[in-house]
């Protein structure tokens, strides 16, 4: 422990940091350029929400990692366990038990409180990056609110696939303002970018940090005749049953089985915990693996 | 430069254990801004009078050699100075270069002098920390981002305020400061005149 300043950043780091934070929260959805650190661990792993994470952590948080929604992947447990030694917090796998939730491509289950707050990886913060490679052209676009580009991707998706198929990282306007890219969320997950917790957004490699205060107004783009659908896999949870939370379709053996199960672990587990089960779940026992 | 010898009052009443206190102290500001017209309480700091512990938090919180600093009227005092200078290193500026600036209302006028940043680097604006006689939730009604439905503020000239949040996505940032009690307003606020 002694080894590490408080949640390992120095403190003129976290400053420079916090300071982006609150530009962030003031102008919402725009990208806000930070002097992104080297983290002891590869850009792409997280490292925009943990430089975020260490600069609004308190040592009495308790956090929550996840990766996809669960709690027990590779970039989960490495960063939580990252922070339970430079900072010293307590954590935890049960989201209504956490102050601070990093999250890499998914928004949990469970709606949260005011007094949360969401802190997501980010590896491509610019929405129009794929249409226009140029920063000092898309800073511009973003100057004028020329965003029709962005109009013609998702149409192009629908002249060729008859729907919008742009399925995760799906674009959305903040405040009538600024074009967002709400990381690579599925879509699923986009209505619940109004919420009552205070949402950052941390990309290392790219070097901005930007956010979407509470109840900030967030619609996804779309079109009149073609809505916005937040859509999943038409399945119910195999282990737990539920019929409304996010599914990943997992590879069970070589013969083609498959089985659907939430993506976020800890509502599957709560919903099981409380008795639920799906077709091929099994009665909830406390210490199964 | 004035050389003249540190007060030392200049020397105490800063952080004991700047990493845990910054970072409550910040939870707080952050809470402030994300929900504008939010009162927090913050502690940690004792600067010289007449600065607020307050604004002493925040100066601490956000100020070191990368922002240059404004202080207007009565805080523009040798022992206020000496007090920032050594406990954040941060370069003292004139109102249009600085990237915060403290005192109380009337002493920070006109708004115009401060940068409201660029259109393609909206970010690049000052920051105003406002020292008030008082801070409650009342007067002013807000609306925007951070917002349920609506908030209210005591404001110094919601008018003014107004016009500065016409000009977003540009313009200034502002925290009001009383005793230990901050609230925030940022340029993305909606205000009516109540």
């Amino acid at each position: 422990m002694q080894e590490y300043n408080f949640a390992y950043l120095d403190e003129q780091t976290k400053r420079m940091i916090r300071r982006a934070i609150l530009k962030g929260l003031a102008v919402p959805g725009y990208q806000v350029p930070f002097a992104s650190r080297e983290m002891p661990m590869p850009y792409g792993w997280g490292t925009g929400g943990v430089q975020v994470s260490a600069a609004v952590l308190m040592p009495e948080d308790v956090m929550k990692v996840i990766d996809q929604g669960a709690d027990d992947t590779t970039n989960a447990v490495s960063i939580r366990k990252f922070f339970e030694r430079t900072a010293g917090v307590d954590t935890t796998e049960r989201t209504s038990d956490a102050d601070v939730i990093q999250t890499r491509h998914r928004i949990p289950e469970e709606a949260l409180r005011e007094d949360q707050i969401l802190v997501y990886q980010v590896p491509i913060p610019e929405p129009l990056r794929f249409l226009e490679p140029r920063e000092t052209e898309t800073r511009k676009m973003h100057a004028l609110e020329e965003y029709g580009l962005m109009h013609v991707k998702l149409y192009e998706d629908i002249a060729r696939n008859g729907a919008i198929a742009t399925a995760y990282a799906y674009p959305v306007r903040v405040e009538g303002r600024y074009v967002m890219d709400p990381s690579p969320i599925p879509k699923f997950d986009n209505p619940k970018l109004e919420m009552a917790a205070i949402q950052l957004f941390g990309a290392g490699r790219e070097q901005r940090i930007y956010a979407l205060p509470p109840y900030c107004n967030v619609v996804s783009l779309d079109f009149e005749d073609y809505p916005f659908e937040a859509s999943k896999a038409d399945h119910a949870c195999d282990l737990c049953g539920c019929e409304t939370s996010y599914l990943d379709e997992v590879i069970v053996d070589d013969a083609g089985g498959r089985m659907f199960v939430c993506s976020d672990t800890d509502f599957c587990r709560g919903r099981r915990a409380a008795g639920h089960i799906g077709v091929q779940g099994t009665p909830f026992e406390e210490d199964a693996a | 430069m004035q050389q003249t010898a540190m007060t030392e009052t200049a020397l105490t009443g800063g952080f004991s254990d700047a990493p845990q206190q910054s970072a409550r102290a910040f939870r707080a500001a952050m809470n402030a801004m994300a929900r504008p017209g939010l009162i927090e309480q913050v502690d940690g700091a004792e600067p010289p009078a007449p600065m607020s512990k307050a604004a002493g938090v925040l100066a601490l919180v956000l100020l070191d050699g990368e922002t240059p600093v404004h202080l207007a009227g009565a805080l523009d005092c040798p022992q206020v100075r000496d007090w920032i200078t050594f406990h954040t290193g941060a370069p003292f500026a004139g109102r249009e270069f600085c990237a915060f600036a403290f005192g109380a209302w009337d002493d920070l006028m006109p708004l115009g002098g401060y940068r409201i940043g660029m259109a393609e680097y909206p970010d690049r604006s000052a920051t105003l920390i406002v020292e008030m006689p008082a801070l409650t939730a009342a007067g002013a009604i807000l609306r925007g981002p951070g917002i349920k439905d609506s908030a209210a503020l005591n404001l110094p000239d919601p008018a003014q305020l107004a016009r500065n949040a016409a000009q977003f996505p540009l313009g200034l940032d502002f925290f009001f400061t009383c005793g230990d009690a901050l609230a925030a307003l940022p340029r993305s606020t909606r205000i009516e005149v109540a």
